[in-house]
């Protein structure tokens, strides 16, 4: 295995029943790299994600995740990556600390060190004054931002993002993105997706994937250049305009 | 036409709604555009007479959503923010059963949802709750049809929904603004504006701006600048710390600056390039509503 | 009318594409009947009796013969004192002594009242209760006989030496109790629910918004368990007649009646809490426990009623299972008619009136 590729994974196929949700992807990531994983609804998104986060097992194909394999180590896995989405990140009903607290005794670290991390962390973010706020009192936008700290709190090689932006306002959608920038010169990757084409701009990678296949994948810019479009946006509808497949 | 007048709405202490008033004309699409928790669900939800609002009013075609909601409910076609329909029913048998609710048949009003309603109709037998996103809100959006409403409301229609599915939703929106009917839209994305009549930009229970798109990206004044240089985020920390730059935030693969009117391109592109950025290109732009947004929240 | 139909039509799509739902609801009372019908076998046979009878005249022998010509009854011997009864107890060769009063005849005619006392063994407590309360039914009986044919009233006192568990204790006396249970969970646990889903997935938003008017919603939600309530009560009353070999001594008719009267009572309650309560998590554990606890450990399906402290006494009368379980009793063990019930027909029709009333003053037209 290359030492640069955190994330590796050849013909990784995903059958329920006769419907492939996930058609033979093969792609890799590099160490530090910010990579959108975009596709319309229904596309296939969500069941590769759970399949390299080790939560679903893949039909065939192959791969390793953070340097284990995904069919035999996913239990190794799960302690090396971390996970955010838009739907549940948080414990609304416990107290900033105690969220903090809680996902680092998960990941077992030691207490003394989460102590530290934990002032560290507020004061970066600073929250310091909402130490004791319950979660869900905090507004979207730190929820957010929160989150992903917390997500990251283990310093995981690996954070994967389910759009982690929905709904959040423009400015803080923005110092959210920034947050992942810093992320990623910490050397954590960040595996994202999102239905904003802006943000797909912000990713030093981006696939496509239609119907369970990866239809695309480089750099925006080349990407923009190869389907001779302006904008991510435009590059997306070019694409996914050729499905075919029946939303599942 | 909608006529809102004071509306006020509170949680506990939080408020939601801050004594909104603004008007909606016959056959426009309105859209409430702000981020989640601004108000906007709260906002539909009286407007769709199943919240009552603390203080003020809202008349809807001249019948008040809070006395006379039972004549409101026959002219009205609500879409709540989550989708709303039975999950265990068919695509089929949850129009159908709407269809009868308002006392109507699929038939009657056939011609209205015909151009959504063809695309799912190859699945006619496939229950709800297997269909994603597009198809979702398409069903949904049939279903607040069905009884050919004068008065459509829309929350957030298109959140999770992907770039593709958005637009031709936007489209169908259009072609129904065509038919007469007014709507009531609210999203969180910005660049759905632009699809927009009118507007109301929305921020902690308040409207922060109402006007056509254009207007208010008329009224902008920053000065507003696009640029992009070779490290996009190295450059986003050193734009920031240029005395005469007010803000600066990521654009897809721009960063939009606001800057003091004396500052010339020149001179920042002189600045960029001590900086070290031998590629930079820095252009003066149009703001987009989402720019003009974050202006109107950055100074209150 | 149409939407009314359309919307029961839906009602019943949701139950029947809810495949292990509807296998829970409509096996459980088969389940349960079979359960405490066979498995929890209350029943006492082969009951080794003595008797000591020191009056020996023609009534103890009549209530003698009696008992020996039971089923459930073994008749050993005739002892002749208190030394010996104890004896065999303690050696566990016999289960239970009847013992008549001296001059038990004369005592009836004279003074219109004789003792008779129940010795049981008292090492299986339940046993002996069972065996105790036998004994007490066929003296009750042959009590009733003797009313009819005199116009004086005689009263045999009976002295049970273990007082513990009065009731008359048997298999099938558990069908009323299952019968309550089973109505209970289905109208009020289930209908609830199903509102409060609607409420839960974000419909009744829909809903609220539609002409619809809420009452119509919350009717045709109940008309589906109503009907399962039907179905399940006749494989209640076809199990313990043609299983469990209970006939239905009184009215059908009543007992259907009665039943019916319940199932509304239920459906109001259902319907109560669905209007006070916003998630199924809530509508679950107030039904669990509110209604089914109460409705197992205080409607004396388990525990005699006459047995509990005061203070549950009390309680248990506002427990609605108590009345329907103790009506159904009487019409359907006990055989007695409509005039026997009419304190617990009004008691249930009272809290049927209170219910809907307290319903309707909460039904919404908006989001709370």
């Amino acid at each position: 295995m290359n030492e640069n590729k955190v994330i590796e994974v050849s013909k990784l196929t995903k059958k329920f029943g006769n419907f492939t949700a996930v058609d033979h992807i093969s792609f890799d990531v590099r160490k530090g790299e910010i990579f959108g994983f975009l596709g319309a609804n229904g596309a296939g998104k969500t069941t590769a994600m759970q399949m390299l986060c080790g939560i679903s097992k893949p039909t065939s194909g192959k791969g390793t995740v953070a340097g284990f394999d995904i069919l035999k180590e996913n239990e190794k896995i799960k302690h090396n990556i971390g996970y955010m989405s838009q739907k549940f990140s948080l414990y609304e009903d416990l107290k900033v600390w105690e969220n903090i607290r809680l996902f680092g005794g998960i990941y077992g670290m030691k207490e003394n060190e989460i102590n530290e991390k934990t002032d560290e962390l507020l004061y970066r973010l600073k929250f310091e004054k909402e130490r004791d706020t319950m979660v869900k009192s905090l507004p979207l936008g730190w929820k957010q931002k929160l989150a992903f700290s917390v997500a990251i709190f283990h310093t995981p090689q690996i954070v994967f993002l389910d759009e982690p932006t929905g709904g959040v306002d423009p400015a803080m959608r923005r110092q959210f993105w920034e947050m992942i920038y810093e992320a990623s010169d910490q050397g954590i990757t960040v595996f994202v997706t999102t239905h904003y084409m802006d943000e797909a701009e912000y990713c030093n990678r981006v696939s496509i994937m239609v119907d369970g296949r990866i239809d695309a994948l480089d750099t925006p810019i080349n990407l923009k250049e190869m389907y001779l479009a302006q904008s991510m946006d435009e590059v997306f509808r070019k694409l996914a305009r050729k499905a075919t497949r029946v939303e599942n | 036409m909608i006529l809102v007048k004071n509306l006020h709405k509170t949680y506990g202490k939080v408020t939601a709604l801050n004594n909104l008033s603004f008007t909606v004309n016959d056959g426009e699409i309105f859209g409430v555009i702000g981020p989640d928790g601004s108000g906007k669900t709260s906002l539909f939800r009286i407007l769709a007479s199943v919240l009552l609002p603390n203080s003020g009013s809202a008349e809807m075609n001249g019948l008040s959503v809070s006395k006379d909601f039972k004549k409101i409910r026959n002219i009205i076609g609500y879409m709540p923010g989550r989708f709303s329909l039975y999950q265990d029913l068919s695509v089929e048998e949850n129009l159908k059963f709407f269809a009868t609710i308002f006392s109507t048949t699929i038939e009657e009003n056939y011609h209205l949802i015909k151009d959504i309603y063809q695309q799912i109709e190859p699945f006619k037998k496939r229950r709800a709750g297997a269909l994603s996103g597009g198809m979702k809100q398409k069903l949904a959006l049939s279903c607040a049809l069905i009884h050919k409403p004068e008065v459509l409301i829309l929350d957030e229609p298109t959140t999770g929904v992907d770039p593709v599915s958005r637009k031709e939703f936007w489209d169908m929106l259009k072609r129904l603004k065509s038919e007469g009917i007014t709507i009531l839209v609210s999203t969180a994305y910005m660049d759905e504006a632009g699809l927009c009549d009118r507007i109301a930009l929305m921020r902690e229970g308040n409207f922060i701006a109402t006007d056509t798109p254009q207007n208010i990206i008329n009224s902008y004044n920053e000065t507003l600048l696009a640029v992009q240089t070779e490290n996009m985020s190295a450059s986003l920390s050193d734009l920031r710390n240029h005395p005469k730059v007010k803000t600066c935030f990521a654009f897809g693969n721009q960063h939009h600056i606001t800057v003091h009117a004396d500052l010339s391109i020149s001179d920042l592109q002189h600045y960029l390039n001590e900086k070290g950025y031998s590629t930079v290109e820095i252009k003066a732009i149009e703001p987009t509503v989402e720019d003009c947004f974050m202006a109107l929240t950055n100074n209150p | 009318m149409k939407q009314f139909l359309a919307f029961v039509k839906k009602e019943f799509y949701h139950i029947l594409r809810d495949g292990r739902t509807m296998l829970i609801l409509l096996g459980m009372p088969i389940v349960q009947i079979l359960l405490f019908g066979f498995a929890i076998n209350m029943e006492v046979q082969n009951i080794r009796t003595v008797i000591f009878d020191p009056a020996q005249d023609a009534i103890t022998t009549q209530i003698s013969r009696r008992i020996a010509a039971n089923r459930y009854f073994n008749m050993n011997k005739y002892v002749s004192s208190f030394d010996e009864i104890n004896r065999l107890l303690q050696q566990g060769e016999i289960d239970v002594a009847i013992v008549y009063e001296q001059n038990f005849n004369e005592n009836l005619i004279h003074t219109k009242k004789a003792q008779l006392q129940i010795i049981t063994d008292a090492s299986n407590p339940n046993t002996g209760t069972i065996v105790a309360n036998y004994v007490m039914a066929i003296i009750g009986d042959y009590q009733k006989e003797m009313l009819r044919t005199n116009s004086i009233p005689y009263q045999i006192n009976i002295e049970n030496k273990l007082l513990y568990n009065p009731e008359m204790r048997s298999a099938y006396t558990f069908v009323p109790g299952i019968m309550g249970l089973v109505l209970l969970v289905i109208c009020a646990i289930m209908t609830s629910i199903s509102i409060v889903r609607e409420k839960e997935r974000g419909t009744m938003e829909v809903l609220l918004a539609s002409p619809l008017k809420s009452w119509t919603v919350l009717i045709s939600k109940t008309i589906p368990y109503l009907t399962l309530s039907f179905v399940n009560l006749i494989t209640i009353l076809l199990l313990s007649v043609y299983i469990l070999n209970v006939p239905i001594q009184g009215s059908l008719v009543l007992l259907i009646f009665i039943s019916v009267l319940f199932i509304f009572l239920a459906l109001s309650l259902g319907l109560l809490i669905s209007t006070a309560v916003d998630t199924q998590v809530v509508a679950v554990l107030i039904s669990g426990i509110g209604l089914m606890m109460p409705a197992l450990i205080l409607s004396g399906m388990i525990f005699p009623i006459e047995n509990m402290p005061l203070p549950l006494q009390w309680a248990s009368s506002i427990v609605p299972a108590r009345w329907y379980i103790s009506a159904v009793k009487k019409v359907m063990i006990e055989g007695l008619g409509v005039a026997h019930i009419i304190k617990e027909l009004s008691v249930i029709i009272g809290m049927i009136i209170f219910l809907i009333g307290a319903s309707i003053a909460n039904i919404k037209n908006r989001l709370a």
